[in-house]
């Protein structure tokens, strides 16, 4: 009982937090077991849609703004790929990966030169920012929407990739991208979706990170894109089960660092963490061995 | 027509380069100025800050745009630069100012950047004066930087002073990793603390963390009787809605840099405990006060640079009174060659100022004894005066 009123603080946070970086990570994995691209520029579509609901916020009611924050997200993610990564399918695997990087410094730059290089506060929504108590850990509600809402999300996510035709259709595309578009499979439909999943998680995510993190600045997507990539990589990139387990892990070991006093390490802990992974399990705690056919 | 799109699209950036070069040097032609150079954060961590210091410098320019140098009427003209909050950009923008020949230079707010272009001022022998930056190795190994601000070693003791005073024994103090102002005001903390007999438990936060949950909670869980973070405004106003959240039940306390409307607007309406030590407290000079509301509410600009309110920040002030010192070390000069008015500071004593008379002592540092310390008051969203607290 003693420990777990010491370190329930710690806990929730880690868990809250696991589940905002799971929402971004899905849009990592997704992209990847697709594409086999990572999707640098994932990260700033998530702090663009921080930003963008900071102005909405100020025109419009919380419900439409939400639903217009993700819209929005979906529309730039697409945007993204038709505009940077589509014309480049057929180049080699680096080429995408550097205009990935490219967009990701544009969409930096850009808010840059809108806000002004000046941090935005997070519109305040009234009840995931209300203060609860549960035990000895005094938090915000977001602390426990997170984590529900995050295996909501999922299951739903699992459902629709195992149970739906363009769920069968996005597996088909991840095993064998050739083949599948030799079935009659319309490849850039499927591409289209993913990146639709992909954006409208990171935009929800977004809500909830910035509803708890409050303060928005340019590079804002920078370390939790970050970190979700380690969580997608952790997982085992291509796998959404894998990613979100990865995601709840890394929140979760890095808040208890900081809570045994090491706050020091608690980035270095990610970082080592994407390391070991790489040379101890490459494929990542679910991932499919990768078999090279001839 | 692919290769045609991109050759206009080449053709298109190469002509918008060359514009904006011909821009910047159009500003240059005229005989009799002579110019000073801002060297301030307009983005990034201090972006705030530095955005306000520049405020007041701009005002002061708008107030007294001329300066009568040995005889000779000179038009006095800010060339800013935007060092980013960045140690490695600073030494680029610092090299900017000193290319574009700058009679002298104001800035920064944040101490690492300062002393990260300290070597450029020095090499190219061009006096600085420092507006805010309070850790001591600004000045300390620099001919060339002046300032007109206390120190960390004095505002630390300050702090720690009024802590123990007020009967807090066990001080949480929080930094940011590789900060040259937060590490270096908490160690001056810590150390006034401990000399007074307190407690204390230290920890740090790498950059780019916003997750700030678990240090509450630490502070929390340590039993301390006060949250000591003198850390930037953006990472301040994260900590204050933590603080709120977790229901820290301990005063926050910090040094210049959260007496800024970021923070009020952040502890508006929260129930949260907040104190600063600062250089400046509005009141202090009315006439000042009213022209520069005055002239931020009919600058849209100002204002937006100034976080959309016309609340008044003591690194404007600071900013405003470096202008002057700078404009007196001119004339005490009688020259615009940087190094005679590099060699007029030491001695040069200026009264009349917004945040008090300034003079330097052998390091170069102003001789300041008091600090204000100030309160927020959570329902209105403003600082409320405390009182002044000395190093003794």
């Amino acid at each position: 009982m003693g420990f777990l009123h010491t370190w329930l603080p710690y806990i929730l946070a880690g868990i809250a937090v696991g589940g905002q970086y799971a929402l971004i990570a899905i849009g990592y994995t997704m992209v990847y077991g697709i594409l086999r691209l990572i999707n640098f520029a994932h990260g700033d579509v998530f702090m663009w849609s921080g930003l963008i609901m900071v102005y909405m916020i100020t025109v419009l009611p919380l419900w439409l703004s939400v639903i217009l924050v993700i819209l929005f997200a979906i529309v730039l993610g697409t945007t993204i790929e038709k505009v940077a990564y589509r014309p480049l399918r057929s180049a080699p695997r680096m080429s995408i990966m550097i205009s990935a990087i490219g967009v990701s410094y544009l969409l930096q730059n850009f808010a840059l030169y809108i806000t002004g290089g000046l941090t935005k506060t997070y519109p305040a929504i009234n009840w995931l920012q209300k203060t609860v108590t549960i035990g000895s850990a005094t938090t915000k509600m977001v602390t426990l929407i997170t984590p529900i809402l995050t295996i909501v999300l999922v299951v739903m996510l699992v459902m629709l990739i195992k149970h739906t035709k363009i769920g069968m259709a996005m597996r088909a595309v991840s095993r064998d991208f050739e083949t599948s578009s030799l079935m009659g499979i319309d490849i850039n439909r499927v591409i289209t979706v993913t990146f639709v999943i992909g954006c409208a998680l990171a935009a929800i995510g977004s809500i909830l990170y910035f509803s708890n993190y409050t303060g928005i600045n340019p590079m804002s997507g920078a370390m939790p894109g970050l970190k979700a990539f380690v969580a997608a990589v952790f997982g085992g990139i291509g796998s959404v089960p894998g990613a979100v387990v990865g995601a709840f892990v890394i929140g979760i070991c890095e808040n208890l660092i900081k809570g045994a006093g090491w706050t020091t390490f608690s980035d270095a802990f990610t970082f080592v963490l994407l390391i070991i992974i790489l040379m101890v399990k490459p494929t990542g705690l679910f991932g499919e061995k990768n078999i090279d056919k001839v | 027509m692919k290769k045609f799109l991109a050759l206009t699209m080449t053709l298109l950036l190469v002509l918008t380069f060359c514009v904006g070069c011909g821009g910047g040097d159009s500003g240059s032609g005229g005989g009799d100025t002579i110019k000073i150079g801002v060297f301030e954060p307009a983005s990034g961590d201090n972006g705030a800050g530095g955005k306000q210091e520049t405020l007041g410098i701009q005002y002061a320019n708008k107030m007294q745009p001329t300066v009568d140098i040995g005889g000779t009427e000179y038009n006095v003209e800010l060339v800013i630069v935007d060092n980013e909050s960045d140690n490695s950009k600073a030494v680029t923008a610092a090299q900017n100012l000193v290319s574009q020949n700058v009679s002298i230079v104001l800035g920064s707010y944040g101490s690492g950047v300062s002393i990260a272009a300290a070597d450029v001022f020095a090499d190219a022998n061009v006096p600085a004066i420092g507006v805010t930056c309070t850790n001591p190795q600004v000045t300390a190994d620099c001919e060339q930087y002046f300032r007109i601000c206390f120190l960390d070693p004095f505002q630390g003791t300050v702090l720690a002073n009024y802590a123990y005073e007020n009967g807090m024994r066990k001080a949480y103090c929080l930094s940011k990793l590789g900060d040259d102002y937060s590490v270096g005001l908490v160690n001056y903390f810590v150390e006034a603390f401990k000399a007074l007999g307190g407690e204390v438990v230290e920890e740090q936060f790498p950059d780019k963390n916003s997750d700030f949950t678990s240090y509450v909670a630490n502070a929390k869980k340590a039993g301390c009787d006060v949250f000591f973070s003198p850390v930037s405004t953006e990472a301040a106003a994260l900590i204050i809605d933590q603080a709120e959240a977790q229901a820290l039940g301990m005063p926050l306390l910090a040094g210049d840099t959260w007496d800024s409307n970021v923070i009020t607007g952040a502890a508006k309406g929260k129930n949260v405990d907040i104190v600063v030590t600062t250089f400046y407290q509005e009141g202090g000079n009315p006439d000042f006060d009213e022209g520069i509301k005055a002239w931020f509410e009919e600058d849209s600009s100002a204002m937006t640079n100034n976080g959309g309110n016309t609340d008044l920040a003591a690194v404007t002030a600071m900013g405003y009174d470096a202008y002057f010192v700078a404009l007196e070390a001119m004339k005490a000069a009688g020259s615009t060659d940087p190094a005679e008015i590099l060699a007029a500071l030491p001695s040069l004593q200026v009264s009349g100022l917004v945040c008090g008379d300034v003079s330097f002592n052998e390091t170069g540092d102003a001789n300041k004894t008091e600090a204000f310390v100030k309160k927020c008051n959570t329902e209105t969203g403003e600082w409320e005066f405390l009182t002044k607290q000395s190093a003794q």
